[in-house]
């Protein structure tokens, strides 16, 4: 009764297009943002901004980068670091080559360079599935980390190769404080968001799904393999590309290649996993979850009495919890935080009635 | 009829298929006429479905000629076949499983797009009005089959029955004009085999599509088809209207035994 759909018609085919199709989803996201927008950067203080809702945005954003591969187009990677270190310095180089490059102009061609390099790696995908694909999605990771070390060009010779993010001014506004640094990566999260929601709907993300489920059928009824599997590499190269760059940016400020190492594309696997694999809230759910719980779990050692658990042993205990919690969710609930959600969602519908 | 009736829409001439040394298809001929049901029978391991991945594409024969439409060929590809108009079901349901069964019905359609993908995930140019047409396309064949109540459903979660539906749905989408069917009836009741015996014949009469079925109830096979094709072991053993094949003292012995 909560979540009452009932009066609520589609007439016309663009009713059920919506990005919602009911009003109290349209409005409830209307005040998310608003609220995002609007009351956060007056309510949050620099430490929420700096360590816990940039990490939560950025990293959304590049699990939704590996989420249109892996659970859309049901492509296996571990490369999404590499993808997101490409962003990163390209945006870099960007920005400080080209003379009067706006910053979102450089965020956008960070993306574009990330695609690429995406597309490259993606290609034996038309030959190999799973597991084998894994290890060239794996090469990627280890290739760029190696370049982007090696050929100092990048780091525009800096000795440890560390680059660091230019300021961050769009139109004369300066967005260098931590509220600015939120409302930008707020602002471009939300609009890459919108543009993932829209791609899953429409014809590529119903032929990335179909080339998941069964990519033989997807074939005799004319999915262009080839097409459908590369764009699925590029444009999820696109998003982690994005995503590299804000982390450099508006996240760390300074980066060196080492920051997106192979345990960074595990990261951004496990929020995917956690989250729910196909679909675009759980992106949310599973940064939370990895942004949020470790701080949980530091909080709560802070309860105990004093010298009962030393730093360093809090921090192994921390990866068993967080080890044990990873599988018990695999177990419990393969389709992830998201499944959850929806199950909850459907509740609300029908209470206080059960069915 | 764009097609006089000497004129087949498809005819396979001498096609040979092995795996490895195994011969699956031997120096097989036939041709169907357009707008004609027609019937592939033989028992187990006849070659039936392997013909039927011949015709669209999924295996290449070592040597032999197909013809559609006039145009000849030594051998299809899956997705030059899909153009051309040659839709299919498969024996063991190929649908996509996680998806809705008007999204199972639209990936049908991929091939009637114009606007391209960046139109869509924009949402500008020709993507709205078509999506528009795409689905008013979709929500046709739904009616048309009888599908609408579960519309809205994840496919993999549907009966068999239903799912047999949902996938000659898909494949009536792409709006084809030779039709394979894999065994469309195999596992259904009577009540739901003749309820798909109907939709055969109603896809058929109404928009004229030719299909070539694979069947094992021979009382479907001699109710529904105009042609009936015989396979055993890989070879053409009868070829005709079904009442003349029936009394094909070859195809009785294939079937029955013959009395020693």
């Amino acid at each position: 009764m909560l979540y009452q759909e009932a009066g609520q018609f589609s007439t016309r085919y663009a009713d059920d297009r919506r990005l919602f199709r009911l009003r109290q989803d349209r409005l409830g996201l209307a005040l998310l943002l608003a609220f995002a927008f609007g009351a956060v950067p007056f309510l949050g203080n620099d430490y929420w901004f700096s360590a816990i809702l940039i990490p939560f945005l950025v990293l959304s954003l590049a699990g939704l980068g590996l989420n249109l591969l892996t659970g859309y187009a049901g492509q296996l990677s571990l490369g999404s670091a590499a993808f997101m270190a490409v962003g990163a310095f390209a945006a870099y180089n960007f920005e400080l080559r080209v003379a009067g490059l706006p910053l979102l102009a450089s965020f956008l061609l960070g993306g574009v360079v990330a695609a690429l390099v995406a597309l490259l790696f993606g290609l034996p995908s038309l030959r190999i599935k799973g597991f084998y694909l894994i290890v060239s999605t794996l090469a990627a990771q280890f290739f760029v980390q190696w370049a982007l070390t090696k050929f100092s060009w990048f780091s525009n010779d800096n000795p440890s190769g560390v680059i660091t993010a230019p300021k961050l001014e769009i139109l004369g506004a300066d967005f260098g404080s931590p509220a600015g640094r939120y409302l930008l990566t707020l602002g471009v999260v939300a609009a890459l968001f919108w543009l993932g929601h829209n791609l899953v709907r429409s014809e590529l993300g119903r032929n990335w799904m179909a080339v998941r489920d069964m990519d033989t059928a997807a074939a005799v009824i004319g999915i262009p393999l080839l097409k459908t599997k590369l764009l699925a590499f590029a444009l999820s190269g696109f998003f982690l590309g994005i995503a590299g760059a804000l982390w450099a940016f508006t996240y760390l400020g300074t980066v060196e290649p080492h920051g997106f190492d192979l345990n960074r594309s595990f990261q951004v696997l496990f929020i995917v996993i956690i989250g729910g694999l196909g679909s675009i809230l759980g992106n949310f759910l599973g940064a939370a979850f990895i942004v949020l719980f470790p701080l949980l779990l530091s909080n709560l050692a802070g309860l105990l009495p004093a010298g009962l658990i030393d730093a360093g042993q809090l921090e192994n205990l921390q990866k068993i919890v967080f080890g044990a919690l990873i599988i018990a969710f695999l177990i419990k609930e393969p389709e992830g935080l998201a499944r959850l959600w929806r199950r909850l969602r459907e509740r609300a519908r029908l209470w206080p009635l059960r069915y | 009829m764009s097609h006089p009736p000497s004129s087949p829409l498809l005819e396979l001439q001498n096609i040979s298929l092995s795996f490895k040394g195994v011969k699956a298809i031997t120096d097989l001929s036939f041709a169907v006429a357009p707008g004609e049901i027609c019937a592939l029978i033989g028992p187990n391991g006849a070659g039936k479905s392997s013909l039927l991945n011949i015709i669209n594409g999924v295996y290449r024969p070592q040597s032999g000629l197909i013809r559609f439409d006039r145009v000849e060929q030594r051998s299809m590809r899956p997705h030059a076949a899909a153009e051309l108009g040659i839709a299919r079901t498969f024996q063991n349901i190929a649908l996509f499983k996680g998806m809705s069964v008007l999204d199972n019905v639209l990936t049908g359609r991929n091939l009637k797009r114009r606007s391209s993908w960046i139109e869509q995930a924009l949402r500008v140019g020709r993507a709205a009005g078509e999506d528009d047409r795409q689905r008013a396309a979709a929500e046709r064949v739904i009616e048309f089959l009888r599908i609408q109540p579960w519309r809205d459903a994840i496919v993999g979660r549907l009966p068999y029955g239903l799912q047999k539906r949902v996938e000659l749905a898909r494949a009536l989408a792409a709006e084809p004009r030779l039709l394979l069917l894999d065994e469309p009836m195999a596992g259904m009741n009577a009540e739901e085999k003749a309820e798909m015996s109907r939709f055969i014949v109603e896809v058929n009469r109404e928009y004229g599509t030719t299909v070539v079925l694979i069947e094992h109830d021979i009382g479907v096979v001699m109710g529904i088809s105009d042609h009936v094709v015989v396979l055993d072991y890989g070879r053409k053993i009868g070829d005709g209207p079904p009442g003349e094949v029936r009394r094909d003292p070859e195809v009785i012995a294939a079937y029955l035994g013959t009395r020693h």
